[in-house]
């Protein structure tokens, strides 16, 4: 992928500069983000085990969610409530503040067995977004590690027409059902549950 | 794929701000400056907790009675059946790994003048500035009859630990076909939409174990938190189980006969095999004693500091606290605590408190499968902590079930997350 690239000098770039102080979070911003931390975990990471973390998400997946959940074209329980509160500048600030978090995997219980069918299954429908195994953060949130059951009411969202699904995407998740089953999508959720630090 | 190329920059940008809440450009400077905490529940703990993440130079010593803390949040579903009281006890243990030094004891003074406080124990400390998180306390005899003795007959169960367990347990001794009484309190109060909830979570018990049962809400108030989706909820779940009899209708206990388990109404009488009266409240009697209260029993403070208006140096957070449209519960007391410990480390080195924002969520329980909540999202406006116009509010009345069991599967998460930020 030509991005790639790119993407790895502008880390580099940044990593270059985060010894800047001034480019630290404002303490505004820090406190607008730890209101957040009561349902998603201290910084972004949850303990589970249903709400997502947000810790290291990438920071333009984050603004789309939250202005699709103010917008109210993505379902959710209090998420748009919550969204509604917020401006878009405010919205970009907690962006940078969490995807600069580093998230904390906490273990989740699932079945090996299915999580090593999933490992594979994931490899051929769904690496290709969701890189290194899901624990890349580009186009959604980071999988690998995120609370299974907020993956299932995810898939489920999309299958149901309750959120915007890619259409690439979309066509990955048909054939994974139509030759493996609705197993075979639980299988790449007990995959990313099982990946996780402590 | 032009998508991921415009959120992979975004994303690289991002990693700049590495640092986050550990790199507020906030670090007390000269002598080691001290902060005494006052009250380890929510709001407590967790300004301790969070000014030693904001600058470890600070001393922060913390006061607090218990060893174990027991949350009152989800006690409802200890005293519906649904948990253990062990699963809401939590230790100081995980402030300590923090650097706060916890002290367990009683304060009886804060000077605010003299920079101290003093304890039961006879202990003295020196502060700088206070932060106070007593949470609530009763008034005995406000209900006639209803004193600290007779709760240790008709529970009040508003604090948790013991009083959670003895209604429980009357509960389960309770014959079916039995009357329980609940007696809600005036506004102000800790938890707007608790005893609705523990309406709801006795009543599945009933239903399931003594369907002949029943449920009286006695009640001052003529409407209450969240009172279409309780009202929809027990109408679903509870049919003809649960009466609600409002102020206007007569719902106002005036007193108590403890031994025959009666209440008494302005205009009737109603007896209860099990009474729950929740009694009205203020602040905690140490927050009174101190000063720190006005005539309703209430601390006034400035809200984008919770520095009291009456005592200063002295902050007041949590329960005891005048917060504007926020209510008295956990996560409020949880995210002024923040505000509260970011502006005092601002004041300790002489700077500018930030921009404040204060959040606030309610799970309710309904039924196993059947959660709802209530947010509010928080800025101070003309010196006013106002909700967010057009944000928050409460799950909408024609939510799917699907929705609802979401929701209550959310609750769990949000019972880790919160006291993991609070004690951990
Ligand atoms: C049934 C019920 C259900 C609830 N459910 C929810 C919910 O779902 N969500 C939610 O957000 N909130 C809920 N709440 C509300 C929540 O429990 C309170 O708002 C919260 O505990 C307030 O925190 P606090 O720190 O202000 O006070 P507290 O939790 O009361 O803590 C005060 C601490 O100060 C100590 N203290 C008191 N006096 C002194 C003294 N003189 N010296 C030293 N220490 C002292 C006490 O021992 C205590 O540990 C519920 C409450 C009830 C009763
Ligand atoms: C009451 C608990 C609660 C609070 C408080 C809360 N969230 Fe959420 N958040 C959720 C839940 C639950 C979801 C899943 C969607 C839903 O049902 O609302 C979610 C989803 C999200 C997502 C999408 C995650 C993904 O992987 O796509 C983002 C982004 C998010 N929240 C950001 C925030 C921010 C920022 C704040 C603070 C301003 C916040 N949340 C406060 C409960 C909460
Ligand atoms: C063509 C790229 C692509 C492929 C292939 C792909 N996805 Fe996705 N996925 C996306 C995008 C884009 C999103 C973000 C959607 C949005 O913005 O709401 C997403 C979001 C998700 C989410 C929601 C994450 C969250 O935080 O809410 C899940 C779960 C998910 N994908 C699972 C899968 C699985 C499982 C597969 C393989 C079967 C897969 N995806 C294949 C592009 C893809």
């Amino acid at each position: 992928m030509k991005t790639k690239t790119l993407m790895g000098a502008m880390v580099i770039a940044g990593a270059a500069l985060s010894t800047v102080p001034v480019l630290a979070a404002d303490p505004a911003t820090n406190l607008l983000s730890a209101m957040c931390s009561g349902c998603h975990g201290t910084d972004g990471s949850s303990r589970g085990p249903t709400i997502p973390s947000i810790a290291g998400m990438n920071a333009e997946y984050f603004v789309d969610s939250m202005k699709a959940f103010r917008d109210g074209t993505r379902a959710a329980t209090v998420m748009t409530r919550i969204a509604k509160g917020y401006t878009d500048q405010e919205i970009e600030a907690m962006a940078q503040y969490f995807a600069a978090q580093k998230l904390v995997r906490f273990p989740q219980s699932f079945d090996p067995k299915l999580a090593e069918r999933g490992k594979r299954l994931h490899e051929n429908y769904c690496e290709k977004c969701h890189e290194d195994g899901g624990m890349k953060s580009d186009e959604a949130g980071v999988l690998a590690g995120q609370m299974m059951p907020y993956l299932r009411f995810s898939l489920d969202d999309f299958l149901q027409g309750r959120r915007e699904i890619d259409k690439k995407m979309k066509a990955k998740v048909d054939d994974l059902l139509a030759a493996e089953g609705k197993e075979g999508l639980e299988a790449v959720v007990h995959f990313y549950g099982s990946q996780h630090d402590k | 794929m032009e998508r991921i190329s415009r959120r992979g920059f975004i994303k690289a940008a991002g990693s700049t701000a590495l640092v986050g809440m550990l790199g507020a450009p906030y670090l007390a400077l000269g002598a080691t400056k001290k902060v005494v905490v006052v009250g380890g529940g929510p709001g407590g703990a967790t300004a301790a907790k969070y000014l030693r993440r904001l600058d470890p130079g600070i001393e922060v010593t913390l006061i607090e009675p218990k060893k174990e803390y027991y949350t009152c949040f989800f006690s409802n579903e200890v005293i519906g059946g649904g948990r253990t009281l062990e699963t809401l006890r939590f230790t100081y243990d995980g402030l300590k790994k923090h650097g706060v030094q916890v002290v367990h004891d009683t304060v009886t003074g804060i000077d605010g003048g003299a920079g101290t406080v003093t304890t039961a124990g006879g202990q003295r400390f020196a502060f700088d500035r206070c932060i106070v998180a007593p949470g609530i306390d009763f008034k005995w005899g406000a209900i006639e009859g209803y004193d600290e003795k007779a709760s240790e007959t008709l529970p009040h169960a508003w604090k948790a630990g013991e009083q959670t367990m003895l209604l429980r347990r009357q509960l389960e001794s309770m014959a079916d076909g039995g009357t329980v009484i609940i007696v809600a309190p005036p506004s102000p109060y800790r938890c707007p939409p608790g005893p609705y909830e523990r309406a709801s979570l006795i009543a599945h018990y009933l239903k399931t174990h003594k369907p002949k049962s029943k449920i009286l809400i006695l009640d001052p108030k003529d409407g209450f938190s969240k009172r279409p989706l309780f009202e929809a909820g027990w109408k679903k779940h509870y049919p003809g189980m649960i009466e609600w009899v409002s102020g206007q209708k007569g719902g106002k206990a005036e007193a108590v006969d403890v031994a025959a388990r009666v209440v008494r109404t302005e205009m009737d009488q109603f007896k209860g095999d099990v009474i729950n009266v929740i009694p009205p409240q203020t602040a905690g009697r140490i927050a009174l004693a101190a000063g720190l209260a006005d005539d309703k029993g209430w601390c006034p403070n400035d809200p984008a500091t919770f520095e009291s208006t009456l005592v200063p140096k002295v902050h007041v957070i949590g329960d005891a606290s005048i917060a504007g449209a926020m209510p008295k519960s956990a996560y409020a007391a949880n995210s002024q605590a923040k505000v509260c410990a970011m502006a005092v480390v601002a004041l300790l080195s002489g700077k500018q408190p930030p921009t404040p924002s204060y959040f606030n969520t309610c799970y309710s329980m309904i039924a196993p499968d059947h959660a709802v909540t209530i947010v509010g999202v928080y800025r101070l406006q003309d010196g006013r902590i106002s909700e967010v116009p057009g944000s928050g509010g409460i799950t909408p009345v024609d939510a799917s079930e699907e929705m609802l069991r979401r929701e209550m599967a959310y609750a769990q998460s949000w019972f880790n997350n919160i006291t993991d930020d609070i004690f951990g």
